[in-house]
Parts: C-alpha cells; structure tokens; sequence
C-alpha cells in the first residue's frame, strides 16, 4: 500500500512538471501588470487586444486555412498510397515502399526544411503560401499512409474478392468496400495530419517568404523581441482548441478500439463455441 | 486491379519521387558547391579540417546524448507505473495533451518562468539561496528540451509495456524471482524496443532543435541545427549548410541503425 503512495506522488510529479508551463503562460495571460513575473490585477485586456490585433486573427485564419487545405490534400493522396501499398504483392517492394515513405517522418525538420528550400529555389517557385502549402502537404503524407495502412491489413481480403466476383468495378470496391472499412483510419490520418501542420515551425520557417507568415513563426519573431501577454492570452486559446481537437480525437480512436474489442469478444464467443 | 492501382496511386508516387528522392539527392548535390556557386570538395575540407565544426558536432551530439538520458531516467519509471494505474487511456491522454500546444509556446513560457525576476528565480529568493542567471545557459536549453521530448519518450515505453504478456510476469513470480529479478530480467529486457524508439525520437530531434538554443540558450548553444539554420537563413552559404545537413542525415541514419530491432521477423507488415 505504501508502494502505491510513492507510485502515485512520482506520477503526480511528472503531470505538476508538464503542466506548469503551460498553466503558467495561461495564468498571467490576466496579468494587468504587462509582465510574467508579478501578478498585479485581473484583466481581459489581453484577450481584447487579440481581438483587436487584426493581423494577428489574419495570421490565425491563414494557419488554419493551411492546416486545412494542407491536410485535406495529405489525406487524400496518402490513402490511395496507403492502397497502392497494400496492393503492392511483392514483399521487398512493399519494404522499400514503406522507407521511402517513413524517411519524412524520421528527417529532422531543419533537413525538411533546407533541402525543400533548396528544391523549390532549384524550381523558381517563389517563397509564399504556395511553397508553404506544397511543404505542408509533403511532411503530413507519410502519417496518413502509416494511420491507414493498418486499417487496410485488417480487412478481411476476400471481401475484396465477394464483391469483384458479384460485379463491382474497381471504383466500386474502392467506395462501396474499401473506404467504408478503413474511414477510421482515414479520419485519425487527417486529425494527425492537422495538428502537424498547426505545430510546425521549422519548416514553414524556411521555405515562407516575406508575404506570408504563420502563428509559429509569429510566435518565434514576437518571442524573439520579449515578453508581450497578448501571447499568452492567445496561448490559453490555442490550449482550449487544443483540447476540443484531443476530445474530438478521443472519441474516434475510442470508437475504433471498441470495434476491435468487439471483434475480439466475437472471436472468443466463436472459439467458445467450436469448443 | 493492377492497371487502375497505378491510376489512383500516381500523386503518391509523384510525391516520393519529388518530395522525398529529389531533397536528399538535392541536399547531396548542393553540399559540393562553394558560396560562389563552382563545384568544390572545399566544404567537406573545411567541415574536418578547421577545428571549429568538429567541435560544434561533437558538442551538439553530447547535449542531445545529455537530453536523452534525462528523459529517458523521468520517462521510463512513468510509463512503468501508468501501465499500472487503473484508468489508462485517460491518464495517457494527459501525457500527450502538452505535445498538442505549440512548441514554441512552450519555449516562450520558459521566458517566462526562468527569467531574471521569474518564477524560478521568485522561489530561489523565497528559500534562501537568491536569484541568478537561469536563462541563457546551458543548463536551461537542457532542461526545456527535456521537457519538451519526455511524451515522446514515455509513449513508445508505455506501448512496450503494455503489449508484454501479463502471464510471463506470473510465470517468473511463480518460478520464485522477486520482483526486483522479474523486473531486471523479464519486464526491462522485453520493453527494450520502446526504450529504442523512445531513443530514436528523441536523439533526432535534440540534435536540431534550433529554435530553442535561439531563444532559450541565448545562441550559447550552437547544434547542428542552429548551424544548418544559420547557414541558410543568415550568412546565405548553402554549400556548407548543405554539407552540415549532410552530416545530420549520416547522424540520423548511425542512430537508426542502432536502435532499430536486430531480429527483423519480416519487416512490419507481416503479422
């Protein structure tokens, strides 16, 4: 019993050390005093100057209107990867397939980040929203691909066989079969592929020009100059959406284990019954 | 099914082509020319000659190493005793809600809090010991990476733990181990895999994370990533930049190869 209570304050510990940060920057977010250090009245002011900040929201909107499109596109292209993966019957192609895939996801962002500056220049692409769109879409395929691709080595292949024998096209198994069954997947891809693209900075760091800017890179200039508590209160919104998203995101994973538990509750009930 | 696989699957394989081949040959190709734009071996020669870079990758990988190993010592005893709590998925969601808040959020509130009349330095004062110079050290870039990569550790070690058989632990039990000898030799060893990834994604990572050592180490600490950083974005050499991201991605595939698992059964498709 006693081991339970040492147990316990060690992991109430680590929660304190990650939340204090952050309840930190939410807490002087309604500091009147301007600074983090004293806290000398409560105000909104700080939330008031947000609204007010018209680049600021300009730059909010911009980050989500990329995260969206950005993830939409990734999300797209990376399920259909994810089928040509699967129906990649060679095994080391499959293998080699699935390294080139996972080399994004393994790459230190500031190699993203210069090898697309240095490809988009080789290109003539000029440095704006396009260029950030294109980077955005690029390092949020290989997450896609990894979320779906399980889902698809969980269906039941004859499946796929019961419906190109009772007539469907190719079109047909691919909307009537295929996407029903991996849209679990496909939705966890998409909610992956949005917070990568909301959290990345050094990427879009590099490969952004003048005309366009995103919250992290505002964040890192405005950061770089000290401390302003309209941050902060921005931050303590950002938290909150954060939150709605890992509840939004809860429930779907939740529905996916309980499907998979189900299925196996059935397995067992089966297995009980050949007994 | 063939001929049509090819169809719908094209933008992917575009995509691999330009956006993950195309870089890296790129970021080889660029490493070979100078500032003036001729083809040289020049970088590569100024990369191993001139003290100064050797020094820099040597210093960066001892701080990721130093990063690591903290979050590795916190990381692992959590994840051990959250595969024991009741509620798990909910305690794991809070585990991984911080790494939903912008990075450099996090950073700024590290501004904050080590400041020179931050909240640290407030409860130095309150117990004795007196304010000092917190941010802008080494010792702050440390501990906010640390901070920063501890999810990403605890969640590949949970993973492993919780995919161990339960019945192995009541078997070493049941064959009189103490649970000090289950541990060392039955749940450490097989968790191994977790610790490796835990490793791979936070070793990575430490080793660039440039945006920290410019606004919490002061650009006293200087890794890998700041130089790449520094020398495409500042001084606009990205000849040696390229050849410093050369040596990163060679970094990268070193930490790979030795944390990735020996016994490959086939690859992770096959089940």
């Amino acid at each position: 019993m006693k081991k339970k209570k040492w147990s316990n304050l060690y992991l109430f510990l680590v929660f304190i050390f990650l939340y204090v940060p952050i309840f930190y920057l939410i807490f002087y977010s309604f500091n009147a005093g301007g600074t983090m250090n004293d806290f000398t009245g409560f105000t909104l002011s700080n939330y008031q100057t947000v609204f007010d900040d018209a680049r600021l929201i300009g730059i909010v909107l911009n980050t989500f209107m990329l995260a969206f499109l950005s993830s939409l596109i990734a999300t797209t292209i990376g399920t259909f990867g994810a089928m040509g993966i699967y129906f990649t019957k060679r095994r080391r192609t499959r293998n080699a397939l699935l390294s080139l895939n996972n080399i994004l996801m393994v790459s230190p962002d500031v190699i993203i980040g210069a090898s697309f500056l240095i490809f988009f220049t080789f290109l003539g692409i000029s440095l704006n929203f396009f260029s950030v769109l294109l980077s955005h879409i690029a390092f949020s395929i290989p997450i896609v691909v990894l979320m779906v691709l399980p889902k698809l080595n969980e269906m039941n292949a004859s499946l796929l066989d019961a419906a190109r024998d009772l007539g469907a096209s190719t079109f047909g198994v691919i909307w009537k079969v295929i996407l029903p069954f991996i849209t679990p997947g496909v939705i966890a891809g998409y909610f992956m592929a949005f917070t990568y693209s909301l959290d990345d900075f050094a990427v879009t760091f590099f490969v952004t020009g003048n005309g366009f800017s995103t919250l992290s890179v505002e964040i890192y200039s405005r950061a770089r100059q000290g401390i302003s508590l309209e941050i902060n209160a921005l931050s303590a919104l950002i938290f909150l959406f954060s939150i709605c998203l890992v509840i939004g995101y809860y429930f779907i994973s939740k529905d996916n284990l309980t499907k998979k538990q189900k299925r196996r509750l059935r397995q067992q009930s089966e297995a009980r019954e050949i007994l | 099914m063939k001929k049509s696989k090819w169809f719908y699957s094209t933008p992917y394989y575009l995509w691999l082509l330009f956006f993950v081949i195309t870089p890296v040959v790129m970021i080889f190709y660029q490493s070979f020319f100078n500032i003036e734009g001729n083809f040289t071996f020049e970088n590569y020669q100024i990369y191993f000659t001139s003290g100064t870079y050797l020094k820099m990758t040597l210093n960066s990988v001892w701080y990721a190493f130093l990063i690591t190993l903290i979050t590795l010592i916190i990381s692992y005893p959590t994840a051990y005793l959250l595969s024991k709590t009741k509620h798990k998925q909910l305690w794991l969601m809070l585990i991984v809600l911080p790494t939903w808040v912008n990075l450099l959020l996090k950073a700024y509130a590290f501004i904050g809090i080590f400041s020179t009349h931050g909240g640290v330095n407030h409860f130095l004062e309150f117990i004795g010991i007196g304010s000092r110079q917190i941010l802008f050290t080494d010792f702050s870039f440390i501990f906010v990476a640390a901070y920063i990569e501890i999810p990403f550790m605890i969640m590949p070690i949970f993973n492993s733990l919780e995919e161990l058989d339960p019945s192995l632990i009541s078997a070493s039990r049941d064959l009189g181990a103490n649970s000090f000898e289950t541990f060392r030799r039955v749940i450490f060893p097989l968790s191994l895999n977790g610790v490796k990834s835990g490793v791979q994604s936070v070793f990575i990572p430490a080793l660039s994370l440039f945006m920290l050592t410019r606004l919490i180490g002061g650009n006293r600490v200087i890794t890998l990533g700041t130089a790449i950083e520094e020398h495409f974005l500042v001084t606009q050499n990205w000849g040696m930049g390229s050849t410093i991201g050369v040596v990163l991605i060679v970094a990268m595939f070193i930490i790979m190869r030795l944390t990735n698992e020996k016994k490959r059964k086939g690859g992770p498709l096959s089940k």
